[in-house]
């Protein structure tokens, strides 16, 4: 009996937690023809919180940007809604799109799955999805950065200011972001110095400090004076390494991903520069389209430098001159098509030196 | 690159990550000798990493210089003892099932972790620490050929440390009065107590010690590898150690050799991608060869791995 009455109590618990989830007010006139200050929009954070120092935290400075030069409210207008585990993901997501807001986010690849499902499930909701792609819903903006682009602006830094003519790339787990970033790099490294030798490595693990670090020594002990590590908390490793050896009174260099990572390189003053990936930009600027009514919905949107979605760290003391002329002219080329940064192995091995 | 550069690089590698596993598993030897078994292990290490990562933080702002992450390991050990009381508590004079008071305590250090993280620093991270220990020679030994590359050039001193209370574990546990009855606790309690040993205190000190060494582990980690504590700072690390502990057979200086052996595994699998001998191999072999070795270790070399005999049995006075 006892046992029975603990089941039953548990039920209505759990009943209970749902509803309240679904109490916030569903009362509003539906979409279309809405005021601009009526305009809602919400992003659901991933695992990593909204102060992540990474896409998380970028989307919501994006998302905050948005509403303050819209003159939107927060938490009525804008607001987010944090995840603490990935079970969290759909009802977060399901959660925003009744309370009617008129575009919500999932931030980041591990999302991908439920935004899709919840996508299915409210056709008329508007949602976007950061890292990766739902193919064939209507209702979905994907977006997507050609982190080669970034990559190959700093693989030039790295190919000019080699001085033993070895760079070193550190991958986190094989995958086409990651990639994205690997071939990009490479191909600006031999734009810059056809003769640089490039090492490639992944750790297989976006968690191992140890094994970036292990690697890292590795290519530093042959020769490798600057190493770009795409490979999250794995990179962490290679920090420290160089700092170790930049305290023992050998140069070395790290280059920083997805943000400016000046200050990981301190007080050693190792972060040559950084390529940095702006969420904030691409969450302002499809927040923009979808109030203008203009949602992008059923696309893939690629930020690359022409939309301003990539590029380097404004810490570049240690870049010379000539390297950023170089980067310059690369920019406008890539801008302007000239030249296409390779994203693939296949399309690096077709990439030639212009 | 000859063979012995590549040695020079492989081995120093392996004692450098080899130290938090080493400190961690005397932790785990120490507790489970004592009959009290420690799945914990890996939230203990991941509080220590937590107030080590806090405490250094702090101190560099107090300009304490080159003296902050020795401080900090200081309080390191104090927070991961008393972090571990919670074990003890639950496990010994509650008598809960120990392996899931030692679950519950890893999901609590991640928890707690995290959520104080974002208190003090209102970041899912804290700041990188910039005071840390630093790679060394150390002196006249790395004038050694070969030998003085291996094992006495790019070092943390903590590595030594490491080693060196392993060799401490070891006489304290096999050669005192003291380690004595504290193994006697853990293969027949009711022996040790007709013998007038008080079973209880002997835990409660084993499982304190325990979460002191894992604190200590979890903190060296950060100021030797990561440099900041984040959700990932301690991910596996103490399961390792507990892995290690086991492959050691329950020994100081067997865990102490099962650590190193991991580290080495792990550093000829992580630098073999980039070296003459091994750039032929599949690199997918040798991401999964520290763990394929360690299985053929355990089950071909190592032989039978006993445990203490009362482990995991809370004891209770009187009870046959």
């Amino acid at each position: 009996m006892k046992k029975k009455f603990g089941a039953l109590l548990s039920v209505g618990l759990a009943a209970s937690v749902m509803l309240a989830g679904c109490g916030s007010d569903t009362s509003k006139e539906t979409k279309g023809g809405k005021d601009k200050k009526d305009f809602k929009v919400a992003m659901v954070t991933d695992v990593g919180g909204v102060d992540d120092k990474s896409f998380n935290q970028s989307a919501w400075e994006g998302l905050q940007r948005f509403g303050k030069e819209n003159g939107l409210a927060k938490d009525r207008n804008y607001k987010y809604l944090q995840s603490q585990s990935a079970s969290d993901y759909q009802p977060n997501l399901q959660r925003l799109v009744r309370e009617n807001y008129d575009l919500v986010y999932g931030i980041g690849y591990l999302m991908q799955a439920d935004v899709q499902k919840v996508a299915k499930q409210k056709p008329d909701a508007h949602l976007a999805l950061v890292d990766s792609v739902v193919e064939n819903q209507k209702n979905v903006a994907n977006i997507l950065f050609k982190e080669q682009e970034g990559s190959f602006l700093v693989g030039l830094i790295a190919g000019s200011q080699t001085k033993t003519g070895k760079v070193g790339f550190i991958g986190g787990v094989t995958g086409p972001v990651i990639k994205r970033f690997e071939n990009g790099f490479k191909a600006g490294v031999k734009t810059a110095n056809p003769k640089a030798e490039v090492e490639v490595q992944y750790a297989e693990a976006f968690d191992k400090a140890e094994k970036g670090q292990q690697i890292a020594n590795t290519f530093y002990d042959k020769g490798v004076d600057i190493i770009f590590p795409a490979a999250g908390a794995t990179g962490n490793g290679v920090f420290t390494e160089a700092k170790n050896r930049a305290k023992n009174g050998k140069k070395v260099w790290v280059i920083g991903v997805d943000r400016d990572q000046y200050e990981e390189g301190l007080p050693e003053d190792v972060t040559l520069t950084s390529m940095v990936k702006k969420v904030d930009q691409a969450v302002f600027d499809v927040s923009k389209q979808t109030m203008d009514g203009k949602f992008p919905g059923g696309q893939v949107l690629n930020f690359g430098l022409k939309e301003n979605g990539v590029g380097i760290s404004s810490h570049k003391d240690h870049v010379t001159d000539k390297a950023l002329k170089l980067v310059e002219e690369y920019k406008q080329k890539i801008i302007k098509g000239e030249v296409k940064v390779p994203g693939t192995d296949a399309e690096f091995k077709n990439f030639k030196v212009k | 690159m000859s063979f012995l550069d590549i040695l020079a690089i492989v081995i120093p590698a392996a004692i450098v990550s080899a130290a938090p596993l080493i400190f961690t598993a005397l932790g785990g030897v120490i507790c489970e000798r004592s009959g009290v078994v420690n799945i914990g292990l890996e939230g203990m290490m991941l509080f220590g990493a937590f107030v080590g990562a806090v405490c250094m933080h702090f101190f560099e702002k107090m300009h304490l210089g080159a003296a902050s992450p020795w401080l900090s390991f200081l309080i390191a050990i104090v927070a991961g003892a008393l972090f571990s009381l919670l074990h003890a508590m639950a496990s010994i004079s509650f008598k809960a099932d120990q392996v899931i008071s030692g679950v519950a305590l890893n999901f609590l250090a991640s928890g707690l972790a995290l959520f104080l993280t974002k208190k003090i620093f209102d970041a899912g991270e804290t700041p990188m620490i910039h005071e840390r220990i630093s790679k060394q020679d150390v002196p006249v030994l790395s004038h050694i050929p070969i030998i003085g590359d291996w094992f006495f050039s790019n070092a943390y001193a903590t590595s030594y440390v490491a080693i060196f209370l392993s060799v401490v574990v070891w006489y304290v546990l096999y050669k005192t009065p003291f380690g004595l009855r504290l193994r006697s606790v853990g293969e027949h309690p009711m022996a040790a107590d007709t013998m007038g040993i008080n079973v209880v205190r002997m835990r409660y000190v084993a499982v304190l010690i325990s979460g002191g060494f894992a604190g200590l582990g979890g903190a060296v980690y950060v100021a030797s590898i990561s440099g900041n504590f984040t959700h990932a700072t301690i991910s596996g690390q103490g399961f390792m150690a507990l892995a290690a502990m086991i492959f050691g057979k329950w020994h100081p200086l067997g865990a102490l050799g099962a650590a190193l052996f991991f580290g080495l595994a792990q550093s000829i699998s992580v630098t073999g991608e980039s070296l003459p001998f091994f750039k032929d191999i599949p690199s997918v072999w040798l991401l999964i060869a520290p763990y394929v070795l360690t299985i053929l270790a355990l089950a071909g070399f190592v032989g039978r791995a006993d445990a203490p005999k009362a482990s995991g049995q809370p004891y209770e006075k009187g009870k046959r």
